[in-house]
């Protein structure tokens, strides 16, 4: 029996030849990540343990989600995080003004690569495996061992085949095939497993697909997901990883508990409607929705082409009157480039803010919090009940092309509807 | 390890975002995460938990963030074990490596309501509820698991074998 490409590289990590499904292993790891809310309870646990930083060229910490500080609290918890890395050499901290939100910004500067295993203390960390590398979220305790030990335990998981088939259509987005994914399986559909996406479809989605693909593996209750390196992985990793990768295949016996298949030609863009991400509706099946925010950004769809897509949706047109509507880009360096081709202007002029990279009210933190009774369309990765403000409030998550729809429209819509 | 105690029941997919809103993440004091434990789907919890009580929930639970504010607010409680029909996975490494157990028992889970009074023997992880009669068995930690919880904790157990 062979294994899947999680198995094999998890395996590469704990010095073994070979491991199956429910093998408790011990694995190093080659990146450790944590943010402004997990990197403190993270120090505290690592200083309990007494030992140095097993390796300061690994550890990134990435103060994205309460920054610029948006209180006096969290300037405390931000500046735990500064200091330390200060005193610990830290290589990859980053400072307001230069920082993005990290699963953004972490490939973006090449720190993640094919055949790495990462982990980090926010469960969007298995945004990476789209560079055909093992990584997933844990908590602040595993991230202070980590931080010490350079290693951490792994139950090995069993997998779900993901067979994506077909020729995209133009107005589908990355987002519209994991949203219809998870519709398709459910938030625990993939509960202690890894979603190994594989197919000739694969070579359809772009790298910014893949990312919001495997940004939201865990929103199925995945360990992780992952994608096989191919052409556009390698453009991609190309002048930014300078270390040492490993590109890792599937072995064609592996075993796979089922397989899911996904013709992209049949996709239409859905919504994800409150409380739960597996509530996926096609656009355009259900009645008026009427919005009062839209917010564009975070690490499932801040990337330039998320923009580009919102950008070339909302030129000539103005914000619905109604409409708050908010885009964050995910990293400086996206934030640049959308002002060098233009869309940062499109935006401003059709009515939206644009705000510096910050996780801000995809989580409920500030930037946009939502009030009791308020809908707000977001291309973010969660819709659970009070996620972004009030309990009564309701968000809809949707990929950029129909956020910047209903952004127009005042309603939850179809890119095709604002022509 | 005996518990007794009286049930916190709570259904499927209960997030993180609903155990631990995030706008109260500027802290990571426990007792201050405790004290809004759960407040978005229950003002009650926080004011009359009891130490002792257990919590009990559906499938799928923790699901969300990595947020370990999650389990160590509910252990911050007072609540010395969790039950569900099953975890979801950050949560359930969060809880070991924190000291809090957590037992899954499947659609046994179902015949748990509110109120009820429930005996737990943690080391044969065997649940009594005494006010039903029904025993339930739940399956044991996995391995080295075992001797995480057994440490209190993953932080004690790797400075034991330091
Ligand atoms: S953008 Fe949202 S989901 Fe992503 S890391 Fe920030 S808070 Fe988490």
């Amino acid at each position: 029996m062979g294994m899947t490409m999680t198995q094999k590289i998890l395996a590469r990590h704990a010095g073994l030849d070979f491991v199956k499904a429910g093998d408790l292993i011990n694995c190093k790891l080659d990146m450790v990540l944590a943010n402004d809310i997990t990197a403190p309870p993270s120090i505290a646990e690592y200083k309990k343990i007494g030992r140095p930083v097993f390796d300061c060229t690994k550890v990134a910490l990435v103060p994205d989600h309460f920054i610029p500080n948006k209180d006096i609290k969290s300037a405390g918890l931000a500046k735990i995080v500064r200091d330390f890395a200060r005193e610990n050499n830290i290589q990859h901290y980053y400072e307001v003004g230069r920082v993005g939100i990290e699963h953004v910004l972490l490939p973006e500067q090449g720190l993640v690569a094919p055949g790495m295993v990462t982990i980090g203390a926010d469960s969007h960390t298995c945004t990476y495996g789209a560079l055909g590398g093992f990584s997933t979220g844990v908590g602040s305790t595993d991230l202070g061992v980590a931080m010490a030990t350079g290693e951490a335990w792994f139950k090995v998981p069993e997998a779900i085949k993901v067979n994506i088939t077909g020729k995209k259509p133009d107005d589908i987005t990355g987002k519209d095939v994991m949203l219809t994914l998870i519709g398709m399986i459910g938030v625990d559909g993939a509960l202690y497993q890894s979603l190994e996406f594989m197919g000739s479809g694969i070579a359809e989605l772009s790298m910014t697909d893949r990312f919001t693909i495997a940004n939201m593996a865990i929103e199925a209750g995945a360990k992780n997901g992952i994608f096989p390196v191919d052409d556009q992985t390698m453009q991609y990793i190309k002048n930014r990883v300078t270390t040492p990768y490993d590109i890792v295949t599937a072995d064609d016996d592996a075993s796979y508990r089922r397989v899911v298949s996904i013709n992209l030609e049949e996709l239409k863009p859905v919504v994800a409607f409150p409380h739960l991400p597996e509530n996926t509706k096609v656009v355009g099946t259900f009645g008026d929705i009427k919005i009062d925010q839209v917010v564009i950004g975070s690490c499932t769809n801040g990337r330039i082409e998320d923009l580009k897509i919102a950008a070339s949706i909302m030129q000539g047109h103005t914000i619905h009157p109604d409409v708050r509507c908010i885009i964050i880009p995910g990293s400086q360096k996206i934030y640049m480039e959308a002002m060098e081709k233009g869309y940062i202007k499109i935006f401003i002029e059709s009515g939206a803010a644009v705000s510096t990279p910050t996780c801000g009210p995809c989580l409920g933190g500030y930037m946009g919090i939502l009030a009791a009774g308020e809908k707000c369309v977001s291309t973010t990765n969660r819709n659970f009940r009070g996620r972004m403000g009030h309990v009564d409030s309701e968000v809809y998550l949707a990929g950029p092309q129909v956020a910047a729809a209903s952004a127009i429209l005042g309603k939850i819509a179809a890119p095709k509807e604002v022509y | 390890m005996k518990i007794e105690g009286k049930v916190w029941r709570y259904g499927d997919n209960i997030d993180t975002d609903v155990i631990i809103p995030a706008r109260y993440l500027n802290s990571f004091d426990p007792q201050e995460l405790a004290s809004h434990c759960m407040v978005d789907i229950d003002e009650t919890f926080s004011h009359e938990v009891q130490t002792g009580d257990i919590m009990v929930g559906g499938k799928n639970f923790g699901c969300g963030s990595s947020r370990e504010h999650a389990p160590i607010a509910i252990k911050a409680s007072g609540i010395p074990v969790i039950i569900a029909a099953s975890f979801a996975r950050i949560f359930y490494r969060n809880s070991i490596n924190v000291g809090l157990p957590v037992l899954e028992i499947g659609s046994d889970v179902e015949k748990i309501k509110a109120g009820h009074i429930l005996r737990i023997d943690l080391t044969a992880g065997c649940i009594e509820n005494s006010t039903t009669g029904d025993i339930f068995q739940a399956a044991p930690l996995p391995g080295f698991i075992q001797d995480i919880a057994r440490a209190g904790g993953l932080i004690e157990y790797v400075k034991e074998k330091k």
